[in-house]
């Protein structure tokens, strides 16, 4: 056992802060932020989230918002992604890529519009590279004039409603019906009269909603969202949840599958980038990994036995060479056995038997089909 | 038998020990606190050292891993190990329950005794863990 980490300093909180620590929240430093980590714990929460839903404040991510004319061409330009043909209401997944294709950070872009018609775009980043891209984006914005670009994250709460019950109980609580959105559909709808961004997106797996509000509303729609699912078992539940729900989906994580020295060609996220219809930045170096095909590849693993092995593990092959790491690895709560991920080198990625360097103990490992959980369809 | 977690002497690190006379040797029987238990948290997978092997105080003996994060264990004082509680790793829910009994984890036949003055009673021990909330 290690000795508690007592170092002063100080965190960002987020508009629930205060709920979390109330609420018995263990909280933990989190890329700036003060977050939970878990309430009761990560198992309970996590099997919330899969048999009924999981709330989670996901505050801390970046929102950041373009306005005005030219938005969707400076987004065509900075994302993997084709945006000037994302429609009102729509929502993608890309990436923001530097020139030689290394991921800068993983996104989320919606095109909305406000009940006074006035259109603009959301970009969701994470919470570790938001200034990275502010900061990233920022010189762009001279060839686009007529865009407003403005960081919306402290002025505003994000709230992650997921699980299978999620829709069915939420239902009333906004003037919209969030269940009549199709995945990766976005809209602006309100509750007493107060803006609500909700979309139905998530981060495990699961059906279910996230929504924007104002941050001085955060408390009070995370409580109604509690209370609508009071009785059918829904529960707050912090990052320790998120993560191991996030890796049964196999829902790669910045810092982890994702970093500057890997592209999205590589990361397994084709489906993600638009390399034909336009240039952006980047676009030439993954579409040259894509021809010549990744050097490396992202797979599933199940060590054998009980032993979680960790990011960082080697994996080796059959014939004891190392090949590659481990980039998230951990047990599964819903399997009951350990799960990984990996980045192999890509002669090796067809393999069937791998060994894992488990802090010095070889512990063999079977490779499997991503994603490790699909919730059931109904 | 049922041990007095009050009795029993704790390293910095959550460790605790018992320490009893056995056929004239010094015996250490080493587990876990109570409140590190809780602290850490749906428990998965606990790593035990090999009998015969001879660990100095404050070295890494094994090592307990909850669902977000590996743990190493270390012991509070220098000896060989005589025994482990093989079941403990199959029964890691149990340790929840019964940090002091069921939840023992190795014996050793103590080598360095001088550890055993630099661990913290009961009353210190409750004291610190008030203080690290």
């Amino acid at each position: 056992m290690s000795q508690a980490d007592s170092s002063p300093q100080t965190y960002a909180q987020t508009p629930l802060g205060d709920w979390h620590r109330s609420g018995g929240a263990k909280m933990v430093p989190f890329a700036g932020y003060e977050m939970p980590i878990q309430y009761e714990s990560i198992v309970s929460e996590h099997h919330a989230c899969r048999n009924a839903a999981a709330l989670f404040d996901v505050s801390h991510m970046g929102r950041l918002r373009f306005d005005g004319d030219g938005s969707e061409a400076l987004l065509d330009r900075l994302l993997t992604r084709r945006v000037t043909d994302l429609p009102v209401g729509g929502v993608r997944y890309g990436m923001v890529c530097n020139q030689d294709g290394g991921i800068l950070d993983d996104v989320l872009v919606s095109h909305l519009k406000t009940p006074s018609e006035t259109r603009y775009h959301l970009l969701v980043v994470n919470a570790s590279n938001r200034e990275k891209i502010v900061e990233w984006i920022k010189p762009l914005l001279d060839d686009f004039p007529r865009v407003t670009f403005s960081d919306r994250t402290e002025l505003t709460a994000m709230i992650a409603v997921q699980g299978p019950l999620a829709m069915e109980t939420c239902k009333r609580l906004f003037s919209f019906d969030p269940s009549r959105l199709k995945y990766y559909q976005a809209r602006i709808t309100d509750q007493f009269s107060k803006p609500v961004i909700v979309s139905r997106t998530g981060y495990t797996g699961e059906d279910g909603f996230e929504l924007v509000v104002r941050a001085e509303e955060a408390t009070r729609v995370w409580e109604n969202l509690l209370l609508a699912g009071r009785d059918v078992g829904f529960v707050p539940a912090g990052l320790g949840a998120r993560d191991t729900l996030r890796m049964e989906a196999a829902m790669p994580l910045y810092g982890h599958e994702l970093d500057e020295t890997v592209d999205p060609i590589t990361a397994g996220l084709n489906f993600a980038c638009n390399l034909e219809d336009r240039d952006f930045i980047g676009r030439d170096a993954i579409a040259a990994v894509k021809s010549a095909g990744p050097r490396r590849v992202r797979i599933g693993l199940l060590p054998g036995g009980r032993r979680p092995a960790r990011e960082g593990c080697d994996v080796l092959s059959s014939d004891g060479q190392v090949i590659g790491k481990i980039t998230s690895g951990g047990p599964s709560p819903t399997l009951g056995f350990p799960i990984a991920m990996a980045m192999v080198d890509a002669e090796h990625a067809t393999a069937s038997e791998f060994e894992i360097d488990i802090r010095g103990k070889r512990s063999p490992a079977t490779r499997t089909k991503l994603p490790f959980y699909r919730r059931p369809q109904k | 038998m049922s041990r007095d977690k009050s009795k029993l002497l704790y390293a910095e690190t959550h460790e605790w020990v018992d320490v009893a006379e056995e056929g004239g040797q010094k015996i250490a029987t080493i587990g876990i606190s109570g409140f590190a238990i809780e602290q850490l948290n749906d428990l998965v997978y606990m790593e035990l050292p090999e009998v015969g092997k001879t660990i100095d105080a404050g070295e890494e003996f094994g090592e307990v891993e909850s669902v977000k994060a590996v743990s190493p264990l270390y012991s509070p004082v220098g000896g060989e190990v005589i025994e482990v509680h093989a079941e403990l790793p199959d029964n890691l829910d149990q340790l929840n329950d019964d940090p002091y009994d069921f939840g023992w984890i190795v014996k050793l036949k103590i080598v360095d005794e001088s550890a055993l003055e630099n661990l913290m009673d009961f009353a210190a021990y409750e004291k610190q863990c008030a203080e690290s909330g």
